[in-house]
């Protein structure tokens, strides 16, 4: 009886407090069915990678709206690269303009859900990507 | 390397990896837990309860501090209930575990309960497992406040840590005896605030009152784990209670006691999962259901016949 | 202690309405319903089964008197300037002075906010109001390496009182009013505040502005909280006492429901909770031998203003009317200054949308007149981009036209709460109150806001409002013009404000020079002086935090000091 669960880490990297968002697309993947890490507020790169790690997650959520984004996604890509985990998918949200996604992108992060995305949207991608 | 190797020889995200086959128990679960077992039996397991809101997971984290510091490797298993209706869960015990996670000797997962009435994951004593034969010294429980949860914390934990607090509303006396009879250690947590000494006065007298049992003195500490007041003193409890386990014979005996009633739900589940998988499979069923829906018999009796059919002899 | 329930007093006696009349008005009402709802029913269903308001209060088909039989004028509404002050707290409100309009303001360095600051004033203006960067607002200097990536990007960066004296440059301290969204370190940057004030030779009496200074909705909904209640509670009260002896008309606080709102609270979550805090500060300052009406005409109170405008409308009106009552019940305050609550409104950043955000213009200019019509005493207009980023110059000024353009254009400024009477307005405004005061004692038997908080209650309601609305979107039960109706396909708005990113490293090596330059004995001597003042509870912090940054010793360092005495702030999740 394989009982297989998506993992997902929803972290808020940085010192941005508003976890309206993170909070929200927590409660979301839970009512998919999904097991959800939240880890709260002010979470460096090196303890969301530590976690990720200690937890076996499919996917890491970053959710972030103090515009440090440019700085901070990229750093836990290149941290999770630095303890050889390629296989976890990386997926950004908040208030980030439309301008630094490709970026982003091009820094390991699989995608980016922009301020109003629908949960269900986000939700449909993890269940296409996994 | 096979991934109980590198798991063994500290590889986190192999121990991570192999945690989740053992979870989802998948197919190559049981054997890596075989290759595994050999190296069990030496952690101390602790399990954490008491009602929500008396500060588990922040006692925990101290007391996961106090021990990291003196050079030794824990691991954490924090349980969180599932959705019944979605099979998801938020699992938000490392909130108040943050310093941790960069601690090199500390290992911390969280476990949704996964359909488990109780307060543990069906899995959890596996995890136990993986996690005492990569070397961890000792083993944290936490889990899903009060209710069916002690019953099954007593059946994992060599020591059960009952973590109470002043003040919730709840008189003391309406918490269930079982509470009393599982605990091995209690904390007053909180003993800032007011009513801590009437509670640990009134621990005391209902202690008095079970008497003593065993050789071990349950002994009642007070703390207030936000600022890390008493916590030294917990752990040399925890400490000496394995010790007593461990030189009184108690560990032998009730570990013993413990596997038998392991081994008995493995069979029970192995057994249970097997027949159910003939009477679904069973080409009469259909016709019974048919037949119990127009009366002409009924259920108990149909069982009766499934089970004599299928039984293996 | 006396529980205040304005609302659930016996109401007797002078009501607006003559039964005879009432009577009359109901079987008509009734004929009404039979002889032309029912028929026009089948033929033609309404748009939705039910209809609330955005906060889920049912909303009637039709308001009449009858559903405000029982309001007494005098008791309930009563006149401008007088309690319990529903129709507001100034006799004569905008036809003697308009709300004070007040753009939140600041990137990047003190240099670059300095020059939007005065750009602000130049274009009519009335009030500064100072955003940090998180750093500032979370106790850390710029070169600590949490601090990497965050500097200058949601306010300005200040490390010591050279930045501040950079920030407030050519700005006469004596000619506006400051508004500084601050919490945690409210007291450091307030005492860099006066000292800029005392190097341009100005007095500290003669001072106006307010700072936030409310950590309690930091714990529930903002998150910048640095330490435990406790000793942020001492540190609130401090502030207290020191400006009711020195700075008497600054606002000491500014209870925020404005996060509570954002965070997903519903409009009488927003005024519940936001009173309760209020309680919990007005306790704590009486438990510091405080007299009430020594420090409660300096509360101020800051609401978020959305798009349901006569929601927003009674929200501000029982807001007004359940503070009076506490204040005057519950707490026995004499001074008619300590039942009034003034409030300064921001309109809803959740409520603009990433999509065709120029439809953001219309959200605030809807939200402006809530506030107006409200009865606000200082109003921030959000920018249409703030969606996307932080607003650019032209944004920022169509913001603040649009208050303008409300002021002076849409006559709802030339009479005093103009919709007061409104059979729906009036009614509202007593649901809004009943729910809040139901909150309330809630919130008491859990021991208070403190308390409350510290069991995640207060979280939890915010988070469950916040889930609730999303699904409601995503369901299509709530509309969203632009979000998930009425879209188009659209190009990326261009001009948005971009923070430049060398902005953290020339404030990282102004800082060194500062450390390298200043007298670091002086720092060193003011600082244990400080720590052995931050030991005993007794003490008031305020003269030693002047002291220190008089000597340029830096934020960080003032928090490190208190992070080691007084610990950090653990949250409590429940999700």
């Amino acid at each position: 009886m394989v009982e297989k669960r998506i993992r997902v880490l929803v972290a808020k990297p940085g010192l941005d407090g508003h976890d309206r968002g993170a909070k929200v697309i927590a409660r979301a993947l839970r009512d998919a069915g999904m097991e959800v890490i939240y880890t709260g507020l002010r979470q460096t790169p090196e303890q969301i990678v530590a976690t990720a790690i200690q937890e076996d997650v499919d996917i890491v959520g970053l959710s972030l709206l103090s515009g440090a984004h440019n700085h901070l996604f990229p750093k836990v890509v290149e941290l999770l690269k630095e303890k050889g985990v390629e296989d976890i998918l990386i997926l950004g949200g908040g208030v980030i303009p439309e301008e630094d996604i490709p970026f982003l992108k091009e820094n390991g992060v699989a995608e980016i859900f922009t301020a109003g995305t629908p949960t269900g949207k986000v939700i449909e991608y993890i269940k296409s990507k996994l | 390397m096979d991934l109980v190797q590198r798991a063994r020889e500290g590889d986190r995200r192999a121990l991570a990896r192999l945690i989740t086959v053992v979870e989802n128990q998948e197919p190559e679960a049981v054997d890596f837990l075989q290759e595994m077992y050999p190296h069990t039996g030496k952690a101390q397991v602790i399990g954490i309860t008491g009602p929500p809101g008396s500060g588990k997971s922040t006692l925990t984290d101290k007391l996961v501090k106090e021990l990291s510091k003196r050079g030794q490797k824990i691991g954490i298993i924090a349980v969180d209930p599932t959705s019944p209706f979605t099979g998801g869960a938020i699992l938000g015990d490392r909130v108040r575990m943050s310093d941790l996670n960069l601690d090199e000797n500390v290992y911390i997962r969280s476990m949704g309960a996964r359909g488990s009435l109780g307060g543990l994951a069906e899995t959890t004593n596996d995890v136990i497992k993986i996690l005492d034969a990569c070397d961890f010294d000792y083993i944290f429980i936490e889990t899903v406040g009060v209710g069916q949860s002690e019953v099954e914390i007593i059946n994992a934990a060599d020591t059960v840590l009952v973590v109470m607090v002043p003040g919730l509303g709840d008189d003391i006396q309406a918490i269930k005896a079982g509470i009393l009879e599982i605990g091995d250690i209690f904390v007053v947590n909180k003993a800032d605030r007011e009513g801590a000494n009437k509670v640990v006065l009134e621990l005391q007298m209902m202690l008095d009152l079970k008497g003593e049992k065993s050789g071990w003195e349950t002994p009642i500490f007070m703390s207030d784990a936000t600022e890390s007041k008493g916590i030294i003193e917990i752990v040399d409890g925890i400490l000496e209670h394995f010790t007593y386990l461990k030189q009184s014979g108690e560990l032998w005996t009730t570990r013993r006691n413990k596997l038998e009633k392991e081994l008995l739900a493995i069979v029970s589940k192995k057994l249970y999962t097997q027949m159910l998988q003939r009477v679904k499979q069973e080409k009469k069923l259909n016709e019974y259901l048919d037949c119990i829906m127009r009366k002409e018999t009924n259920p108990y009796s149909v069982v009766e016949l499934l089970i004599k059919d299928l039984m293996p002899r | 202690m006396d529980k205040a329930r304005g609302s659930k007093l016996k109401r007797r006696g002078s009501y607006m309405f003559e039964q005879e009349k009432l009577r009359k008005v109901e079987k008509a009402k009734k004929v009404w319903e039979e002889g032309q709802v029912v028929p026009t029913l089948k033929k033609y269903q309404e748009r939705k089964e039910n209809f609330s308001t955005v906060s889920g209060i049912p909303v009637e088909r039709l308001y009449t008197p009858l559903e405000i039989e029982k309001l007494d004028y005098e008791k309930e509404v009563g006149l401008p300037g007088q309690y319990p002050f529903t129709r507001g707290v100034q006799p004569t409100m905008y036809r003697g002075r308009l709300w004070t309009m007040r753009q939140y303001a600041g990137f990047a360095t003190a240099e670059e906010s300095n020059q939007r600051y005065r750009y602000l004033l130049e274009q009519g203006q009335t009030g500064l109001s100072v955003a940090f960067d998180l750093p500032t607002q979370i106790g850390y200097d710029s070169d600590e390496p949490i601090a990497q990536g965050e500097i200058g990007k949601v306010g300005v960066a200040i490390d010591s009182l050279a930045d501040m004296e950079v920030l407030f440059r050519e700005i006469p301290l004596d000619k506006v009013s400051t508004s500084m969204t601050i919490n945690a370190p409210a007291a450091i940057l307030l005492a860099m505040y006066l000292v800029v004030g005392e190097k341009q030779g100005i007095r500290m009496d003669k001072l106006r502005g307010t700072i936030q200074n409310d950590i309690l909705k930091e714990y529930a909904a903002r998150g910048t909280y640095i330490f435990p209640p406790v000793p942020s509670m001492r540190l609130i009260t401090n502030i207290f006492a020191f400006c009711s002896q020195n700075v008497p008309q600054w606002n000491t606080i500014s209870i925020s429901g404005y996060h509570i709102r954002e965070a997903g609270a519903t409009a009488v979550q927003e005024v519940a909770f936001t009173l309760a805090d209020g309680i919990a500060y007005v306790e704590a300052a009486l438990q510091a031998g405080m007299d009430i009406d020594s420090f409660a005409g300096r509360l101020s109170f800051f609401f978020n203003a959305h798009n349901d405008l006569l929601e927003e409308v009674a929200k501000f009106r029982a807001a007004r009317k359940i503070w009076a009552r506490l204040m005057k019940e519950r707490f026995g305050a004499k001074d008619s200054r300590s039942l009034m609550l003034r409030f300064h409104t921001q309109t809803g950043g959740s409520t603009l949308t990433a999509q065709q955000p120029d439809n953001n213009i219309v959200r605030v200019a809807i939200q402006t007149l809530a506030a107006v019509l409200g009865g606000t005493q200082s109003l921030h207009t959000n920018s249409r981009d703030e969606a996307l980023a932080l607003p650019s110059e032209d944004s920022v000024r169509i913001a603040l036209r649009t208050q303008q353009i409300v002021a002076y254009e849409s006559g709802v400024c030339e009479t005093i709460d103009p919709l007061a009477g409104s059979y729906y307005v009036e009614s509202l405004t007593q649901e809004i109150e009943e729910r809040v005061w139901d909150y309330i004692e809630k919130i008491d038997a859990l021991g208070g806001a403190v308390k409350a908080i510290e069991h995640g209650y207060i979280q939890k309601e915010i988070a469950d409002s916040a889930y609730t609305y999303q699904k409601e979107i995503e369901a299509g039960q709530r509309i969203v013009v632009g979000l998930n109706k009425f879209e188009i396909k659209e190009r990326r708005m261009g001009g948005l404000l971009r923070v430049n990113p060398v902005v953290g490293e020339t404030q990282v090596k102004r800082l060194r020079e500062l450390k390298r330059t200043r007298d670091n004995i002086a720092v060193q001597n003011q600082l244990e002086r400080f720590r052995k003042a931050a030991c005993s509870d007794e003490t008031n912090l305020m003269p030693y935090l002047l002291d220190a940054v008089r000597v340029y010793a830096t934020e960080g360092e003032i928090c490190n000091v208190l992070r080691e005495i007084f610990g950090e702030y653990r949250p409590v999740e429940i999700l």
